[in-house]
């Protein structure tokens, strides 16, 4: 059975658990960042650069990155399920989307590394 | 012929007076979330962008700053938060409805329209914050 070859996880089920956990990481990650903008405002570099010089703070970056791909490659795929039937052409789209958020992860990784 | 086919295939009234035919909030709901879900995956680049170039140095993040000045940076930080809202706040309400809450017709719709009137309300905090 080939039904499922460009879902994440190794089933409709998993791919259920998977969008839902990735989804619950991506809201803790974007309400922490907006918050921690929003009550540090006006923002200076010290405090910026201070808060990714952290171990969690770049474990919790990666974390999101992480959960934005599983997140992404399933979302995509159900958007792209629905509305491009050729399926040559929705291959082709999931492969650059999924590329895409590889190299969002990969710039992350280096990103953080460095700081 | 089976009989679910018939079932299908029998004469029944079609509607298709494009005038009159209105999405109900819980479908567009569903449709923005897709949209803001695949804007976001766009804006993420854009603000891994930001990331890399407000961390690099002091002299880079006091670039980062500047670009803040211009109208269309502000509008697509603008932009982002309000689909960054959204798609938070429709996909809190699937986690809801996972558990088996909001699913009838009626508290459905309620929650669709709660969606938006929170996302309003954020977006024009988030309008008040960047400008």
């Amino acid at each position: 059975m080939v039904t499922n070859a460009a879902s994440f996880g190794r089933s409709g089920v998993h791919d259920f658990i998977l969008i839902r956990a990735s989804a619950v990481i991506l809201a803790c990650y974007s309400i922490f960042l907006v918050g921690f903008i929003a009550c540090s405002s006006p923002l200076t570099y010290d405090v910026w650069h201070s808060l990714f010089s952290t171990l969690p703070m770049k474990v919790f970056t990666l974390l999101a990155l992480v959960a934005l791909l599983v997140h992404a490659w399933i979302g995509v795929w159900q958007v792209l399920t629905d509305y491009v039937k050729c399926t040559s052409l929705r291959g082709v789209l999931q492969f650059i989307f999924v590329v895409t958020v590889f190299c969002y992860l990969a710039a992350g990784i280096v990103i953080v590394w460095g700081v | 012929m089976e009989l679910s086919e018939q079932n299908v295939k029998k004469q029944r009234p079609v509607h298709l007076d494009l005038q009159t035919i209105r999405f109900p909030a819980t479908a567009i709901v569903s449709i923005l979330h897709r949209v803001s879900g695949v804007i976001m995956l766009f804006a993420v680049g854009i603000l891994i962008w930001l990331l890399n170039s407000s961390l690099a140095s002091a002299e880079s993040f006091a670039g980062v700053q500047s670009l803040f000045d211009h109208f269309i940076m502000k509008f697509i930080i603008w932009g982002i938060l309000t689909a960054l809202a959204f798609h938070l706040f429709g996909g809190l309400r699937h986690l809801v409805m996972d558990t088996g809450r909001w699913e009838e017709l009626a508290s459905g719709t309620v929650s669709a329209k709660a969606v938006f009137v929170l996302t309003v309300a954020f977006s024009i905090v988030a309008g008040i914050w960047v400008w």
